[in-house]
């Protein structure tokens, strides 16, 4: 369950590759994987937001995974899991996490690189 | 002014060990680590987190790896290692270097090691969270091998990946109150903060034990040391104590607890130089006590405490040379020209030399290193030599402290301690550098002596406590065949030694002879006159004899011419036919 290690060194990515990112992903379905734990309310309103990013964004090409550790804890050590509730962008790669319940929109879109800045906007 | 600090400590300590003994005291676990137990008075609260507090490269970690296998190991508690900073094969690296093999203990599912990372720069946050998954991680770990001990090290590397502090400090209360409600034993790693315990400020509060570790440097000198800042409902040492880390993991030594409880024996070991166990009442020095020698550079103190060893070897006993100045080889090429052979105890193992530089450790540290050692080779004997150079490791007062830690320690060991203290000149003479005459037992000081162009040493038993000894100065000789004692010439031009006691004597010996034969001269002229008396007392006795004789003589021719004449008379009277009355008066008128 190690994959994190396979990530490589995180590093800022510049404008060319979030280009290409971006030119891959258009063919490519997005690997999405939310940990939480049962079902609290904070973690229903994370899938919802999430859902609504998705569709918005990703509508039809990406796969969205629910993990509840309260079921599978051992789950929680592959992907380096602390924080509840955590998204996983497990494709395209680079890997991302993006940690709470997604309630900021443009962060959440940030920090899926959906969006390069917070101020670019790009339709 | 150390000793009654001493004495409270010791009944502090005392208290802390019936506290631990009583049932309804605070269940405890055993951290197995070495003196730790001992100022805990039986190790962490059970079932309730320890912080253990320090700056980097403090050893928090190897404290807190120490705790968890030795719980795996020698109390059978299985334990978790979640770990913030060192993924699992450094950490098992790290432990090798203890002694300690993790895999065979993961292998063996007594430890669980879970390594947390946190990479700031691919996580971003957006509202509301919490820790669930960290607790979820390790409620699985301590679920998957029944592990009753848990490590957290280090969680501040929790504020470093995420960025809500707000919900880092609720968070981490939480994790506290939830590793109590697990009931597991746990230790908590953090870093020391600006003038706090940690940087965050909560941990040390929420914690039931804290515990901090100190690496300090003084002049150059680098010393660790432990204290436990708090822990709720038990008595603890409060002092700071020494710890040390080597190849045998952590060792903390609870030195300052020692009491003056020590048992004292009525054996008495020889000196190993036989005029100076006379001058100790005939018999020596008491064993387990600690003996003094000082004196100035040169005057033997050294040989005296080869002596002492060799003395102590030929019983079979084993000793322990500490010695700061001299090598082994050194030590033992020079005490071949005074007649002893170190070497062959080196080689039978009764023999140990454990050469430093003073400088070379801190105090504390040669404290460690002294405890540590003695505990391993359980000697009869020890030897520091000299004590003096131990202030240049750290200063007189701290010296005075670890020495008196030491002799404690030795003496609850029933081990003989023989330091040598160097008096240096313009300093007063029966004192030493570090002031613990006061705590030998024995003190023997060695002496120069400058007298008629030459230095002689002279040697006097200062103080023996519990033995008669004598009062009177030696000279005391470093020969081939060793040290050797002599009585120096104390008469009405002082306390002679060498060659002027040599020459006195000599001297002495001279004016003897004069006077034997003046006495004989003497003895006979008296004879000589008595003689003489004799003779003539002979020969005036012979003249009077003559003289007697002659008077003798001439009294018979006398009385022969008187009859003669009588008869010329009486026969002319006869023929004149006179009266014969007239005749007799004739006579009468002649």
């Amino acid at each position: 369950m190690k994959k994190s290690g396979s990530a490589g060194e995180p590093r800022p990515l510049s404008l060319e590759e979030i280009a290409k990112t971006k030119g891959s992903t258009e063919s490519e379905t997005w690997e999405l994987r939310l940990y939480v734990a049962g079902q609290t309310p904070r973690s229903v309103t994370a899938f919802a937001n999430l859902k609504k990013i998705c569709e918005e964004h990703l509508a039809g090409r990406y796969n969205i995974e629910v993990v509840d550790l309260v079921k599978h804890p051992q789950l929680a050590a592959g992907d380096q899991i602390l924080a509840i509730p955590t998204l996983v962008r497990k494709l395209p790669q680079p890997l991302r996490k993006i940690v709470g319940d997604l309630r900021d929109t443009e962060r959440a879109l940030v920090g899926l690189q959906l969006r390069p800045t917070g101020t670019e906007v790009r339709e | 002014m150390c000793l009654p600090n001493l004495g409270a400590e010791s009944r502090m300590t005392k208290a802390v060990k019936n506290k631990s003994q009583e049932k309804r005291s605070l269940p405890k676990s055993l951290t197995g680590i070495q003196g730790l137990d001992e100022i805990t008075g039986g190790g962490f609260p059970r079932g309730r987190p320890t912080l253990v507090c320090g700056s980097a490269g403090a050893g928090k970690t190897l404290l807190a790896m120490e705790f968890l296998v030795r719980g795996a190991m020698d109390y059978g508690e299985p334990g978790v290692f979640m770990a913030f900073e060192e993924t699992a094969p450094e950490l098992t690296q790290n432990a090798r270097s203890l002694g300690f093999d993790l895999d065979e203990l993961v292998k063996e599912k007594k430890i669980a090691i879970d390594f947390v990372r946190i990479e700031r720069s691919e996580i971003d946050e957006t509202g509301d969270y919490d820790l669930e998954g960290l607790f979820i991680r390790l409620g699985a770990a301590i679920d998957v091998i029944g592990a009753q001990r848990v490590v957290l090290d280090t969680i501040e590397n929790l504020f470093a990946g995420l960025q809500n502090q707000g919900i880092l400090r609720a968070e981490l209360r939480r994790l506290f109150r939830w590793l109590k409600d697990r009931g597991v034993t746990a230790v908590i790693t953090a870093e020391r903060g600006e003038g706090a315990l940690t940087r965050h400020g909560l941990e040390e509060y929420v914690s039931d034990c804290v515990i901090l570790l100190d690496h300090r440097v003084t002049d150059q000198v680098s010393t660790r040391r432990l204290r436990v800042v708090k822990y709720r409902g038990t008595a603890h040492g409060t002092n700071e104590y020494p710890f040390l880390i080597d190849e045998d993991g952590f060792s903390v030594l609870p030195v300052t607890s020692l009491g003056l409880q020590h048992e004292v024996s009525e054996e008495r070991i020889s000196s190993g130089i036989p005029r100076l166990d006379t001058m100790l009442g005939g018999e020596g020095f008491y064993r387990g006590t600690t003996i003094l020698i000082s004196g100035t550079a040169g005057t033997g103190k050294t040989s005296m405490s080869a002596h002492f060893v060799d003395a102590a070897c030929r019983r079979g006993e084993r000793c322990l040379y500490f010695s700061f100045e001299e090598s082994q080889g050194q030590l033992i090429r020079n005490m071949r020209s005074i007649g002893l052979n170190l070497d062959q105890w080196v080689k039978k193992n009764l023999l140990q030399f454990h050469s430093s530089r003073a400088t070379f450790y801190g105090l504390e540290m040669h404290l460690a290193i002294i405890h540590k050692i003695v505990q391993e080779f359980q000697p009869k004997i020890v030897v520091l030599d000299p004590i003096g150079s131990l202030i240049q490791a750290g200063n007189k007062r701290d010296a005075h402290t670890m020495l008196i830690r030491l002799i404690d320690f030795l003496k609850q060991r029933q081990v003989t301690a023989f330091l040598t203290n160097l008096t240096s000149g313009g300093d007063a003479l029966e004192k030493t550098d570090v002031d613990i005459s006061s705590i030998v037992d024995s003190w023997l000081f060695v002496r120069d002596i400058e007298l008629g162009g030459e230095r002689n040493r002279a040697l006097y038993v200062l103080k023996s406590r519990g033995t008669a000894h004598s009062n009177q100065l030696r000279e005391f000789l470093l020969t081939p065949h060793g040290v050797d004692l002599l009585d120096v010439y104390v008469g009405p031009e002082g306390v002679l030694t060498g060659s002027s006691r040599l020459s006195q004597e000599e001297r002495e010996k001279a004016a003897d002879l004069i006077r034997q034969q003046e006495a004989e001269r003497k003895d006979r002229e008296l004879g000589r006159k008595r003689e003489a008396l004799e003779a003539r007392i002979s020969a005036l006795r012979k003249e009077f004899e003559v003289e007697q004789a002659e008077a003798q003589a001439a009294d018979g021719e006398e009385k022969k011419r008187e009859r003669a004449l009588a008869e010329s008379r009486t026969a002319m009277a006869r023929s004149r036919k006179a009266d014969a009355a007239d005749t007799r008066k004739v006579l009468k008128k002649r």
